[in-house]
């Protein structure tokens, strides 16, 4: 990589951006050294933080006259080092974007800034007894734009879809800093489908500067069914029973009994502690439905052998029921120093298979891992439990991570089902695809990006650009 | 099977090494729709490359080559009580998989229930290299990649002759019912916003010839309840069929038809013969309308100079990513030449 002149580079931010939108010095910029996944850090060399679409443009463009690479980012909590600085370029913090622009109950749609947090889209339609449909635990924090790069997820999905199935337009800038819009405001758009191309691309083929997301009518009612099984097998089967009846539930989630003590100890939803495995299935609609939906799950789940179940009563109920599943992540994290989440997505047929696997996996590498899923997706969660103040156990985590993707892609599977590859997860593509198909991803994104600035050794793996391929850590260089 | 594929990718292959252009071809349902009329040196014949190789009912996907004909693959489904949720035409049989993902063509529940775009899972294709890829596969999320299967919705098969599909299948509604009222284009906007608003199992929404028609199904209970409290008069109707397969004697003659994708906002057309579908997202026009609003898009679906462009202007940078991108997946421009924009 040519060396960057980064004193030519501030003075041209600085003549763009307003001295408080750029972080300049080390111990201001550790705030944004990594993601939800610390394992990987680095600091970049200027962080710059926008505030309109015009100065994200203007920042484009000045790294690109100046071949800096680009790293953009949303609230920095994906999971697979995607928004990860690089050490030669700009951390491009979208951040400052925030606003909602317009809630559109007519046509029920929200057009927003791509900083703007998922759950505040459902906060600001809700007034219209709409919401936005994706719901990632992370909700709280992590922006559209992020969930676009990614196509988040959340429990919600089976029945509602991704981000991907969400979208109705969004405005781009790529990498020279051009702005263009993707989409309409109808459902079809002239031309290839640059927004689903766009969806899940992790940053590497445009920065999104602004999104409108399709709302639904909130349902009338939404109840949960918790159910307790002997086995993760059983647990496993009443899923695909579920389905086998013709019912589409809200959400069906499952945890192993190791999340079960866990997120019991965090939230006190009242769980079943004896439990192999419990499941939490989320039916909603209009009342005469969920109370149709709600018996016939409670009697396939009965039929494939619940040893305990509970309906919520009411919404208390239900909020408290979830919240054992919503605070999962941060409940294992008080069992162990450090977890690392995997997300492996399987055919639901193969999921007693693969837990039976992993808790094999779990007694060689001598680590506790927790599994809590989107089971009717297939969408795993390991929650690998690890001491980061170990840097043997760190290694011996990520190997037991890679086997685990290895294994989702060996059962008919792939490496991830909604956090995204990043620069985690760069090894294991080969493991899903062919190098025909490396090569295809390459040239998609040498399309948008020739000079490869924007998101640099993330999400697709570079075979023929040795360059690029050097700025990989060590670990990642693989032949 | 395995033969058959091989000759397809060796097809695609002789042509690029002679520099020739392919025709795709599926069952020629939509030879004369949606995109511009195709020429090129030779033709590449996907209606004998068919067959479901995969479908699990429990996992709620299907797996079918792409010559596999609509019409098979939704008796197949209704065996087991599911469907294609995106409802696409059959077209009298001769519609397949890989045509209708490539047209990215789907039925009047489409605001509710997707599309074949939103409902594919993955895609086997062979590019303008010749090279059979696969790209996405058999499970409800995969994010690894770029999303190349999705891409082919609507790409005409300008970026790759599709041969395999996998998709999201679901379960078939419980119960359906259609509820009838007299208005005006006007009223029935209104009322397409208002009761789409409203969490009800609402998956229909068109006004033709003076009468708006709202579907609902799903649970009967719930599908009852619910047109008790909208009124309006209940109707068995083959409406439904026949703006899905066009075969409404809206869609008779030879005059064009357009279609604007748009939203409910549009106010109806003053003039000229119109049938509004998907709650207002969809206008059938047999006569071009007055004004585009901003974010509308017009597509001169069937009829007309098909020599012409037949659906709106790119801008100069979008035009510049997607000619991109075709080179990047078909460099010689040699699959369906011409048939998504002249340019192409
Ligand atoms: C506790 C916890 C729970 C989680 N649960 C879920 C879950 O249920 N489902 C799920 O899907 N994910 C989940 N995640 C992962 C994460 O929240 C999502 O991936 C989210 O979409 C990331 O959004 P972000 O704004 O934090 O993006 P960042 O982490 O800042 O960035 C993610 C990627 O997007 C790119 N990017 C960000 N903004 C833009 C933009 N405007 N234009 C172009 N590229 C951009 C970045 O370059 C990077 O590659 C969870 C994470 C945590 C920590």
């Amino acid at each position: 990589m040519n060396s960057i002149d980064r004193g030519q580079l501030l003075a041209d931010l600085r003549a763009i951006l307003p001295d408080h939108c750029l972080i300049d010095d080390r111990e201001s910029q550790r705030p944004f050294e990594c993601d939800g996944l610390p394992l990987y850090r680095e600091l970049p060399l200027l962080v710059a933080l926008p505030e309109t679409v015009d100065e994200v443009q203007s920042v484009l463009r000045c790294c690109h006259r100046l071949a800096v690479p680009v790293v953009a980012r949303g609230s920095g909590t994906g999971l697979c080092a995607g928004a990860m600085p690089h050490p030669e370029g700009v951390l491009l913090g979208l951040s400052k974007l925030n606003r909602i622009l317009d809630i559109d109950p007519d046509a029920r749609t929200a057009r927003v800034q791509p900083g703007v947090s998922n759950l505040a889209i459902s906060g600001a339609a809700a007034a219209h007894g709409l919401y936005y449909g994706p719901d990632p635990s992370s909700q709280i924090a992590c922006s559209i734009g992020g969930n676009v790069a990614e196509n988040a997820g959340g429990v919600h999905c089976l029945k509602y879809g991704l981000t991907v199935h969400n979208l109705l337009s969004m405005e781009l800038l790529t990498v020279e800093g051009d702005r263009t819009s993707l989409g309409g405001t109808g459902l079809d758009s002239p031309g290839y489908d640059l927004m689903a191309l766009l969806t899940g691309s992790e940053g590497l083929l445009g920065v999104v500067t602004e999104v409108t997301v399709k709302l639904l009518p909130t349902p009338e009612v939404a109840r949960v069914i918790m159910a307790g099984f002997d086995s993760v097998r059983a647990a496993g089967d009443a899923v695909g029973a579920v389905i086998a009846a013709g019912i589409i539930p809200a959400g069906l989630e499952m945890m192993d009994a190791l999340a079960i003590e866990a997120a019991d100890e965090f939230a006190n939803a009242g769980y079943p502690r004896d439990a192999q495995a419990l499941l939490l299935c989320e039916l909603d609609g209009t009342e005469q439905e969920v109370e149709h939906h709600i018996a016939a799950v409670q009697s396939v789940f009965t039929q494939c052998g619940a040893s305990s179940m509970r309906v919520s009563a009411d919404e208390a109920e239900r909020q408290l029921l979830w919240k054992g599943r919503k605070s999962a992540f941060p409940a294992v994290g008080r069992m162990s120093p450090d977890y690392y989440c995997m997300d492996g997505t399987i055919p639901r047929s193969q999921v007693s298979h693969v837990l039976e696997e992993i808790a094999r996996l779990s007694q060689h590498y001598q680590l506790r891992c927790a599994n809590v899923f989107h089971a009717g997706d297939g969408n795993l969660h390991p929650l690998i439990m690890f001491d980061a103040g170990k840097p043997e156990e760190i290694a011996r985590a990520e190997r037991f991570g890679a086997d685990i993707l290895e294994l989702s892609v060996a059962v008919g599977g792939c490496i991830t089902g909604e956090h995204g590859v990043g620069l985690e997860k760069l090894a294991q593509m080969p493991s899903q695809f062919g190098e025909a198909e490396l090569h295809q991803f390459e040239e998609i994104k040498t399309a948008f990006d020739p000079a490869l600035t924007l998101n640099p050794g993330k999400g697709i793996p570079i075979l023929k650009r040795c360059q690029e391929y050097r700025a990989l850590p060590a670990r990642h260089r693989h032949g | 099977m395995a033969d058959a594929l091989q000759a397809l990718v060796e097809q695609v292959a002789g042509a690029r090494r002679a520099g020739q252009t392919l025709r795709i071809r599926g069952g020629d349902s939509k030879v004369h729709m949606i995109g511009r009329d195709c020429h090129a040196d030779r033709d590449l014949k996907l209606a004998g490359y068919h067959g479901v190789s995969d479908y699990q009912p429990r996992e709620l996907v299907l797996s079918a080559r792409a010559g596999t004909r609509i019409s098979d693959l939704q008796l197949l489904l209704a065996e087991r009580g599911q469907t294609l949720p995106f409802d696409p035409p059959a077209f009298a049989g001769s519609a397949t998989l890989g045509g209708t993902l490539a047209c990215n063509i789907n039925g009047p529940g489409r605001p509710w229930l997707g599309s074949v775009r939103d409902a594919v899972l993955g895609v086997q294709l062979i590019n303008g290299e010749g090279e059979l890829l696969e790209f996405g596969g058999k499970v409800m999320k995969n994010v690894a990649g770029y999303d190349i299967s999705r891409l082919q919705a609507g790409a005409l098969g300008t970026l790759g002759a599709i041969t395999e599909v996998h998709l999201k299948v679901l379960p078939l509604p419980e119960y359906s019912v259609t509820l009838a009222y007299d208005c005006s284009a006007e009223a029935a906007l209104q009322q397409m916003a208002e009761k789409a608003r409203q969490p009800k199992p609402l998956n229909g929404a068109c006004w033709l010839d003076g009468r708006l028609y709202l579907r609902l199904a799903g649970a009967q209970q719930a599908v009852q309840h619910t047109a008790g409290i909208w009124g309006g008069e209940q109707v068995e109707t083959p409406l439904w069929e026949q703006l899905r397969d066009l075969t409404h004697p809206f869609f008779d003659g030879e005059q064009p038809l357009w279609r604007l994708a748009t939203n409910i906002h549009t106010p109806a057309e003053k003039a000229g013969a119109q049938c509004i579908d998907w709650g207002g997202s969809q206008r059938w026009l047999r006569s071009l309308p007055g004004t585009i609003p901003a974010g509308s898009h017009l597509a001169l679906f069937a009829g007309g100079d098909r020599q012409s462009e037949v659906r709106g202007e790119l801008d100069p940078v979008q035009q510049r990513l997607q000619l991109r991108l075709k080179q990047s997946m078909d460099p010689a421009g040699m699959l369906n030449p011409g048939r998504l924009y002249s340019w192409m």
